[in-house]
């Protein structure tokens, strides 16, 4: 038997976990260092992953199968294609830089200690690798039903990470604070469970579909499902397969999330402390666009093309909305939410044009989107906690006193405002390209929304920076050591996928390949001069 | 006459054979085993009772009570082994008592509830000190009035009443023939076996004891109410059919059984059958509290002693959806097209107003009966899917939804204030910060009512909704998860309470139990995420057991 190389990947950052939480009480430093540890033991298995897949090769790779649950005809079945190596890789990378973004973010809880098991240092970091190693699998899941249980479950540690562990640095006082925290925290996870809760009964009618058809034992094996499909054993009819994708996709929009089921990730972003939000939205949402990739298009292809206009036009508001929003923003994490819907939007775009452009830019988009919020936010977390205040209003001037600050601030900005040479600039580029070739008027529109950026980037750069130092702002330090530990490489590598994409982008097309062929889609053919005409003299005739 | 009726009961009630021709009835006492050993244990119970001195009582009645109940079990298990699960089942003791999958599987269920819960009745560690004795949740004398100078006296001399033990040993012995009754009047009669002491136990409370006594009432009259129309509903279908055997009624809804002028006469209208069996099917929606028969539940889990309630609301609903399992597929199933309908009505209202009314509840037992309710509305949908995979969602929901409730409501016995137990929600703030283990458990227990995957009660749930999706019952199915969205509402509320709350000054302290209860929240987490992570064995044992003997 194969090395199980990715339920390694997954099992390291678990077993980190629990023995971070065993670490006791009073040796929290060593309980950081341990987690750090477990994150980059993590990447390391994730990198191995990546280099032992084969671009172009077998559909999923690196496949591990066992029986699980006969009954309900679950396997434990992970594979990878090129787009979860990828976004595995991506959640590696960034959970290391998160924890030590927030390196201190639980000491405060930890003065006043009611009880000896009060151990909050540990339970910030070991509830961080919890979120890694479930978010992990359902990457790596290819039976939809295991990747169901751990996209459930994920949210019981988010859940925690953001009401437990939130923002102290609120417009108001704690006793408020914390009410806002908790609401935030059970409006994302209400949220998300209602979602996960319609799915639940889309995956019981596609267990019950497939039951019938197959001779009694439903399975939910993402690759014997698409097997059956492709050999005619296995026919959908057309009502059945839109309910089950209404039910999948009800669950991927909240989470990813699409307008307008995103009323929760403000609340969410706000209240969370940003390393959390990081966590948040460069991972954890990850796996709602992902999931509309592999099993919306996968396994309901006529579905997905039925419903793919009103998806469009949805993601469409999303981009113009979540950017106007953000322009009108007063709070600085509330406005980084909105250009992430604003984002989220653009992926959804992508990957429902159908096109290899759009999907491919869509995909990469998944991963320059983590990366960019990834450095503007965390350098917007060592802001806040600064000056104790996310409130525009309460800043200006900082590049006088905080000139690295400032300027890793600003590039992390540009880059969410695709500025050429960044990476997100080649993502949203092919996302537009990739509509504009089959639904031009969204394209057209969605262009819109990069003018937006501009605005609430550099307004926001504009408002807190730039101008005389603003009174409560001239203690503001500058970065220290580990804070430029994490927002150094999250920047070099902002540069260098900007300029030099290939590798992943050789890692996701011939995934997204696949993809297209499931959705029967190909590209619109070019529109050369010499096609108009041609379309021309036939429309004349 | 005699060919139709012939069961233990009415053979040697009927006057009109001579003596001599009585036959002397065959028991079959290996088969029935387990009951017999926990009657015995419970008679040994009474003697202990009545003949060791006082001081020596408590440890022998927890000894009597284990032993028995742990005896009972391994007697199941040969039986299983034996093959009675599958290929021997059998009817038993003249056509009164089933010996099948469905019956061993509930039976050892059931065993093993109680046998936790014996360990939270036994607990003596969380009430403080009383004149430097140690004293449980009952109180110390049942007789004497609440406030009154006996009550006082009893206190003082250190009376408790060990009299629980085999109070409870009787109600699991009703327990265990419930659902393994393959005659209407053994139904009946288990059914005020188990009930009665049931009652007594509910009024027990060492605090509250008003409360507890009106809880115990109420509980009575309900199910007073309730056992009348089951027996009423009897009478009705013995009309109808002549015979109070399962079988013997199943045969003459379908039109199997032999024709003979009375049977002629009473089978021509069905309004005998079609009250009677709803008669009896309400008797026993009483027992699993469904709506619109749930009306006692919130009152009585509030006002019973913690340790009971546990104990009832797992081990009672076990039993009776255990009876309506056979009552519907052995007895009615030929009614099928008559009762769906119907029972598709209270499984809807059931998980509705069950999920939607504990939004509002502020009392944590209050908001555990409610969840109940609820719960049995989910049962219900894996009820009503009318096939084999329908029984066998429904004894694994039972058997994992037994063992959180018995767990949830150990956690509620420790969380205390100088009143006894806290159970208002108010006084749970910040429980998180105070005990983090404690609120940790409760949590778990909390996300497994919620249906969170990787617990228990997400692979209950998926099994009977998956049957229910595959019997065509899709719309219940989307009633359900919609219900239970509306249900996760209110168990994230008490995490959030526990978590993100601030404590409160004076709030309640975490008692320390004894290994008593941490055994019972042990076992209860334990087979929470066991039967989450790992439910392929439970699964196929309940796969295996899902086929009613006829």
């Amino acid at each position: 038997m194969a090395f199980p190389l990715l339920t390694v990947t997954a099992a390291v950052p678990a077993v980190g976990a629990i023995a971070t939480a065993a670490v006791p009480a009073g040796r929290r430093t060593a309980a950081k260092w341990l987690a750090l540890g477990f994150s980059l033991a993590t990447l390391v298995f994730a990198g191995l992953d990546a280099a032992r897949f084969t671009p172009g090769g077998a559909r999923y790779q690196l496949t591990e199968s066992h029986a699980w649950i006969a009954d309900f005809g679950v396997r434990y079945q992970l594979g990878v294609d090129g787009i979860a190596v990828v976004l595995v890789l991506l959640a590696a990378v960034l959970v290391p830089f998160v924890m030590l973004a927030g390196w201190h973010d639980a000491d405060v809880l930890d003065g006043h200690a009611p009880s000896r098991n009060w151990r909050p240092t540990q339970g910030f970091f070991a509830l961080i690798l919890l979120v890694e190693a479930m978010v992990v699998i359902s990457f790596e899941a290819t039976d939809v039903f295991l990747f169901y249980i751990f996209f459930e479950a994920m949210l019981v540690p988010m859940y925690f990470l953001i009401g437990g562990f939130g923002d102290r640095a609120g417009p108001k006082g704690e006793g408020e604070q914390a009410k806002q925290r908790s609401y935030a925290a059970v409006k994302f996870l209400l949220y998300n469970l209602a979602g996960g809760l319609i799915m639940l009964a889309a995956v019981i009618g596609l267990y019950a579909v497939t039951a019938h058809q197959l001779g009694g034992h439903g399975t939910f094996s993402l690759p014997q499902i698409l097997q059956a499909r492709a050999s005619g054993q296995l026919r959908l009819s057309s009502t059945a397969e839109r309910w089950i994708f209404l039910g999948f996709f009800f669950a991927f929009a909240v989470k990813a999330p699409l307008w307008p089921l995103h009323t929760w990730l403000p609340n969410a972003m706000g209240e969370a402390t940003a390393p959390v939000a990081v966590l948040l939205t460069a991972v954890v949402d990850k796996v709602g666009t992902f999931a509309m990739l592999r099993y919306c298009l996968q396994l309901f292809p006529e579905a997905s093309k039925w419903a793919a206009p009103v998806i469009l036009v949805l993601s469409v508001i999303g981009i113009i909305y979540g950017a106007l929003l953000a322009v009108g923003q007063r709070d600085i994490k509330r406005l980084i939410a909105y250009a992430s819907i604003s984002h989220f939007g653009f992926i959804i775009l992508g990957i429902f044009a159908m096109t290899s452009q759009g999907q491919g830019g869509a995909a990469l988009y998944m991963v320059n989107h983590g990366v960019s919020t990834a450095a503007w936010l965390l350098v917007a977390g060592f802001l806040i906690t600064r000056r104790g205040s996310r409130l525009i209003a309460d800043f200006g001037g900082v590049q006088k006193v905080a000139p690295l600050l400032a300027g890793t601030f600003l590039v992390g900005g540009l880059a969410t405002l695709s500025l050429p040479g960044l990476a997100p600039f080649v993502s949203e580029f092919l996302v537009l390209v990739g509509t504009f070739s089959r639904y031009p008027a969204a394209g057209v529109i969605a262009t819109l929304a990069i003018v937006l950026a501009a605005l609430y980037v550099l307004v926001l750069y504009q408002r807190t920076m730039t101008g005389p130092v603003k009174a409560g702002n001239e203690g503001i330090r500058d970065l220290r050591a580990r804070e430029l530990v994490v927002v150094a490489p999250l920047i070099a590598l902002l540069i260098f996928l900007g300029v030099y994409p290939k590798p992943v982008t050789d890692m996701i097309n011939p995934a997204v390949k696949d993809t297209l062929s499931d959705v029967h889609r190909t590209d619109p053919a070019p529109q050369t001069n010499a096609s108009l005409t041609a379309a021309a003299k036939e429309s004349a005739k | 006459m005699t060919g139709i009726i012939h069961s233990l009961w009415t053979t040697a009630a009927d006057p009109a054979l001579p003596l001599d021709r009585i036959p002397t009835p065959k028991i079959e006492y290996a088969q029935l085993s387990p009951v017999l050993i926990v009657f015995g244990a419970a008679v040994l119970g009474v003697l202990v009772e009545a003949l060791l001195p006082r001081r020596g009582r408590y440890v022998a009645q927890l000894g009597v009570s284990v032993v028995g109940l742990a005896a009972a079990f391994a007697a199941i298990v040969a039986l299983a082994a034996d093959g009675y699960a599958s290929t021997k089942s059998h009817i038993a003791a003249m056509g009164a008592v089933a010996v099948d999958g469905p019956a061993l599987f509930l039976q050892g269920t059931i065993v093993l509830v109680a046998l936790v819960a014996a360990f939270t009745f036994a607990e003596r560690r969380l009430d403080p000190l009383v004149h430097g004795r140690r004293v449980d949740s009952f109180a110390a004398q049942g007789a004497a009035v609440p406030g009154s100078e006996q009550e006082q006296r009893a206190v003082r001399a250190g009376f408790t009443t060990t009299e629980v033990f085999p109070l409870l040993l009787f109600a699991v012995a009703g327990m265990m023939i419930f659902p393994a009754a393959n005659d209407l009047l053994t139904l009946f009669v288990s059914l005020e076996v188990f009930s009665l002491p049931l009652y007594l136990l509910c009024a027990l409370a060492r605090r509250h004891r008003l409360l507890s006594q009106e809880s115990a009432v109420k509980y009575f009259l309900l199910g007073a109410f309730s056992s009348a129309i089951l027996l009423f509903g009897i009478a009705l279908l013995y009309g109808y059919a002549g015979t109070i055997s399962y079988g013997g009624i199943a045969d003459v809804v379908s039109g199997t059984a032999r024709m003979t002028p009375a049977l002629a006469n009473t089978t021509a209208n069905d309004a005998l059958l079609l009250i009677g069996g709803s008669m009896v099917v309400v008797g026993l929606l009483f027992k699993v509290a469904a709506v619109p028969f749930h009306m006692w539940t919130p009152d009585v889990y509030q006002g019973a002693p913690t340790p009971v309630t546990g104990f009832m609301a797992a081990a009672t609903k076990v039993a009776a959806f255990g009876a309506l399992l056979r009552l519907l597929y052995v007895v009615l199933p030929g009614l099928r097209w008559d009762w769906r309908p119907v029972m598709w009505g209270v499984a809807i209202a059931t998980m509705v107003i069950g999920a939607v009314v504990a939004v509002t509840q502020t009392d944590v037992k209050r908001l555990l009966a409610y969840s109940s309710i609820a719960h049995a509305g989910f049962i219900l949908a894996g009820v009503i899917a009318v096939s084999p995979d329908g029984v066998s969602s429904v004894l694994f929901y039972l058997a994992a939804y037994s063992f959180v409730t018995l767990g949830a409501f150990a956690v509620v016995t420790l969380v205390r204030d100088a009143g006894g137990e806290a159970t208002h929600l108010s006084r749970w703030a910040g429980l998180g910060r105070r005990s983090p283990l404690v609120a940790a458990v409760f949590a778990v227990f909390l996300l497994a009512f919620a249906g969170i995957p990787l617990t228990s009660g997400f692979a209950g749930k998926f099994a009977v909704f998956k049957a229910a999706a595959q019997a065509g019952a899709v719309p219940l199915v989307i009633v359900g998860v919609i219900s239970s969205a509306v249900a996760a509402f209110f168990y994230i509320r008490v995490i959030v309470l526990m978590f993100f709350s601030e404590p409160q000054p004076g709030g309640p302290s975490v008692a320390v139990p004894s290994p008593l209860t941490v055994t019972a929240i042990t076992a209860g987490a334990v087979m929470t995420l066991v039967l989450g992570v790992a439910p392929q064995y439970f699964l196929d044992l309940a796969g295996k057991a899902s086929v009613f003997v006829r």
